[in-house]
């Protein structure tokens, strides 16, 4: 059993899947990278403000100023590389560290699916993904191989699967199944859109979208796997990514996911589309035959442990929010990195008081002094920031000569229709509190149980 | 291929199934919300029965203060002094009710900050009266013009009425002040009159048009100057920061509205608080009527919601925070200095406004904080 499955992993299947999703995520790095800097994001983002929040371990990640550009420059050309397969492992690790380093600078823009880029071109690293169709096999003969082992396709596509299968895990709960939140919410806000707008105001319809988007999430990686459901499946996937596309404003990953589910498909598929892309370019170079045999060596084992160790990494970390009290979307400790994609509404809103107790003279702090729009509406609602902010405010004005600030915050989020109920605990000298991966129980208790992932 | 059709049948039909399935189960449905809101009649109300009525209203007082400023400049006498005192205050007034409306032509023209930006600076004022070599247009101008340099020109001169008229009406440099005053009174009076004919001819029907659900459609907009409006001018700058509420505790009264006039500062925080509650419930200005507006998509988005109505809960702290002020003194300069307690409590009722409007109201109407926020998840 054992071994069977082992000679399933390690049997060499054709290349062009991993070549043609290659091209793809590079071809849609490029656009993303670029697409960033036109708007003008990595000034509004990582140059203009002042302060940046920061990933817990990750404090010494600081933005470089005007030369964060430079970062940009690098994942611009290194996505390049990725889509041409040129230099190719240099490019996917120069890729992924830019890339990560941005992200890393300011948890403000985290977006699960900045991570599940920084996860990809991660794991490109370790893939012969220039091996097939790339300048690299063109002139290398030792690296180009026309098959390779199967674990090499497996893996992004178990990576894609973990991705929908938890993000479909945690629309299983009460919020989202039984009360339709929150696209009760966001739903009759597009009033305007062409038919659906008129069916968004209905109520019915919120509980279509919301349980027919947890059904697609959890099925849909079997559907991809199992032969004789993939066009289906894709079929699905193109409708359900187009229709996230047209209400929510989420960029290029619907792109990024349709692209990738392609891997699922034969390989006879792909070798079409790279028949079509060389006719496309009047590129003429055929590949030699040439196979990946897997063998037992000391490189290929430790690769074998990486892998291990990182999927059930991915496996488990998301279940970490199990080990806290109180409820997650409340604290969302143990949100990130999990997954969990448009659960909730939450409004927010949170007044920091500094006290000065050698004399007991208060003030109120002037957020937007400090932070910009985009960091006061994601500090508003989770309590990470709200410390953290709370921490650099100390700092800030002992330098401007009181001695030991006492800082207070009153807060209050409204979550998935709710109304407001207060956040942190008022009472609390945040000066006082460290940031770490315990309960905060700073946070006052949500005192609802929501049911569910 | 051929699999590829079938499915796609099969889908098709799913579809269909469900969609009929559904629509029975509602023909009963009495809970469901019966019909769409329409954001844009939302904003033909706004523009048509607020927006550009205040501004006809402020229009013809700022054209009323360019009469009375005219007046007293040809006959510089403590009854014409009186008259234009009047008209500057009721100009005032009314400019509480379209200070607000920072969008459109407006915001383009900076039309606030030439206005009413306050503490006036009267040291410069007096420079700039002394040497003659000043543009108004200049933005760094902003804080020697509007109501509170005349404010100041007109209350803050000097002691007595008599000296007052005195620096207007005397051979040595009364020319410059008549000058000065005449440049201020004008400027008022063009900006007011340029917004006016823009939301006229014009900008109206892009505001109206405007009417979809991204992040710069006039709805957002206006949510956005709505809040910013209560939470920066309103709340800080009418009461938050002359009592010192950023300021390590220390008050500022010299920082209230209208400081040289001093018993105005009341009136003009409750004309503009009611103007804001005016905005929210869509009642027109010039007429006894009240059409859609935050309130009534807020009622009409309620149904998703169980437990109390959010607008009565806004309208309700509304009316806590308008009686509140009201007790204050009709000088905050005076009330600061005697008990600034009461200040801070009404900070705290307009505060707890805040909370509804902008944690609640904004998440219930799905409505981004910010222009352009970059990507969702």
């Amino acid at each position: 059993m054992k071994n069977n499955f082992l000679t399933y992993l390690a049997t060499p299947v054709k290349a062009a899947p991993l070549a043609v999703f290659r091209v793809l995520f590079g071809l849609l790095m490029l656009y993303t990278t670029l697409r960033f800097v036109m708007q003008g994001w990595v000034d509004k983002y990582y140059i203009e403000p002042q302060f940046h929040f920061k990933y817990w371990g990750f404090e010494f990640v600081e933005s470089l100023g005007v030369y964060t550009y430079i970062l940009y420059a690098i994942a611009l050309l290194a996505a390049l590389g990725i889509m041409l397969g040129f230099k190719y492992r240099w490019s996917a690790l120069l890729f992924f560290l830019s890339f990560t380093y941005c992200e890393l600078i300011d948890k403000t823009y985290y977006l699960n699916h900045y991570y599940f880029v920084s996860i990809i071109s991660f794991l490109l690293i370790f893939l012969p993904a220039n091996a097939y169709f790339s300048i690299d096999a063109k002139y290398d003969k030792n690296i180009a191989f026309t098959k390779l082992p199967r674990y090499n396709i497996l893996i992004v596509q178990l990576m894609l699967s973990i991705v929908y299968f938890y993000a479909g895990l945690a629309k299983i709960n009460s919020e989202w199944l039984l009360n339709a939140m929150p696209l009760k919410i966001w739903l009759p806000s597009r009033y305007d859109l062409p038919l659906l707008g008129d069916l968004f105001q209905l109520e019915w319809m919120h509980y279509v979208m919301s349980w027919s988007g947890m059904l697609y999430d959890i099925s849909i990686p079997f559907l991809l796997f199992y032969k004789r459901t993939r066009v289906l499946a894709f079929i699905l996937v193109v409708v359900f990514h187009i229709m996230t596309r047209v209400l929510f404003p989420i960029g290029i990953f619907p792109y990024v996911m349709i692209c990738s589910t392609l891997i699922f498909f034969d390989a006879s598929f792909h070798e079409k589309v790279i028949a079509f892309f060389k006719k496309l370019f009047r590129f003429q170079w055929k590949q030699q035959p040439a196979v990946l045999e897997w063998t037992p060596n000391l490189k290929n084992k430790a690769l074998a442990t990486f892998f291990i160790l990182f999927f059930s990494f991915q496996l488990l970390f998301p279940f970490r929010y199990m080990l806290y009290p109180d409820e997650l979307f409340w604290t969302e400790e143990g949100y990130r990195f999990s997954w969990r994609v448009m659960l909730m509404e939450k409004g927010g809103y949170v007044q920091f008081k500094v006290v000065d107790p050698s004399t007991g003279q208060w003030f109120y702090v002037e957020n937007q002094e400090f932070l910009t729009e985009y960091q006061q509406k994601q500090m508003r609602i989770q309590a990470d920031f709200i410390l953290q902010f709370a921490h650099f405010l100390e700092a800030y004005y002992q330098e401007k000569g009181i001695a030991n600030p006492e800082i207070y915050v009153n807060s209050f989020i409204a979550l998935n229709g709710r109304l407001s109920k207060p956040y942190i605990n008022p009472k609390t000298d945040l000066t006082k509190v460290k940031d770490t991966w315990l309960h905060k129980d700073w946070i006052l208790p949500f005192n609802e149980k929501i049911y569910g992932f | 291929m051929k699999f590829t059709k079938k499915y796609f049948l099969f889908v098709f039909l799913v579809a269909v199934c469900s969609l009929v399935a559904c629509s029975d189960d509602d023909s009963d449905g009495e809970n469901n919300p019966s019909n769409n809101f329409d954001r844009s009649q939302m904003l033909n109300n706004w523009a048509d029965n607020l927006i550009i009525p205040s501004y006809q209203n402020f229009v013809a007082e700022t054209n009323a203060l360019k009469s009375a400023s005219d007046a007293f400049l040809t006959e510089t006498n403590a009854e014409n002094l009186a008259n234009l005192r009047t008209a500057w205050e009721t100009a005032y007034v009314v400019w509480q009710t379209v200070e607000m409306y920072d969008i459109g032509p407006a915001r383009d023209l900076v039309l606030r900050s030439f206005v009413n930006t306050y503490p006036t600076n009267a040291a410069n004022i007096n420079s700039l009266i002394e040497e003659q070599n000043y543009n108004l247009a200049d933005p760094n101008l902003n804080d020697e013009q509007g109501f509170p340099a005349l404010d100041y020109l007109l209350f803050g001169l000097a002691e007595s009425d008599a000296e007052i008229l005195n620096r207007f009406d005397n051979d040595f440099n009364g020319e410059k002040y008549r000058q000065y005053l005449t440049d201020v009174v004008d400027r008022i009076d063009f900006l007011s009159n340029q917004v006016l004919a823009e939301w006229q001819n014009g900008y109206r029907d892009v505001f109206v048009q405007n009417s979809g659900t991204s992040a710069n459609s006039s709805t957002n907009r206006m949510a956005n100057v709505f809040m910013e409006f209560y939470e920066v001018r309103l709340r800080n700058g009418k009461i938050g920061f002359p009592a010192g509420v950023y300021s390590g505790g220390e008050p500022q009264p010299t920082r209230v509205e209208a400081f040289y006039k001093k018993d105005l500062s009341k009136v003009l925080a409750i004309e503009a608080l009611q103007a804001h509650r005016a905005f929210f419930n869509g009642n027109a200005i010039n007429a006894d009527t009240t059409a859609e507006s935050f309130a009534d998509y807020l009622d009409f988005l309620d149904t998703i919601k169980n437990g109390e109505n959010l607008s009565s809960l806004i309208n309700d702290q509304y009316e806590v925070s308008i009686s509140n002020i009201n007790e204050l003194n009709d000088s905050f300069y005076n009330q600061i200095n005697t008990n600034n307690n009461s200040m801070l409590e009404a900070f705290e009722d307009l505060q707890d406004n805040v909370v509804f409007l902008k944690s609640d109201m904004f998440s219930a109407l799905s409505i981004a904080l910010e222009f352009d926020s970059g990507d969702g998840d």
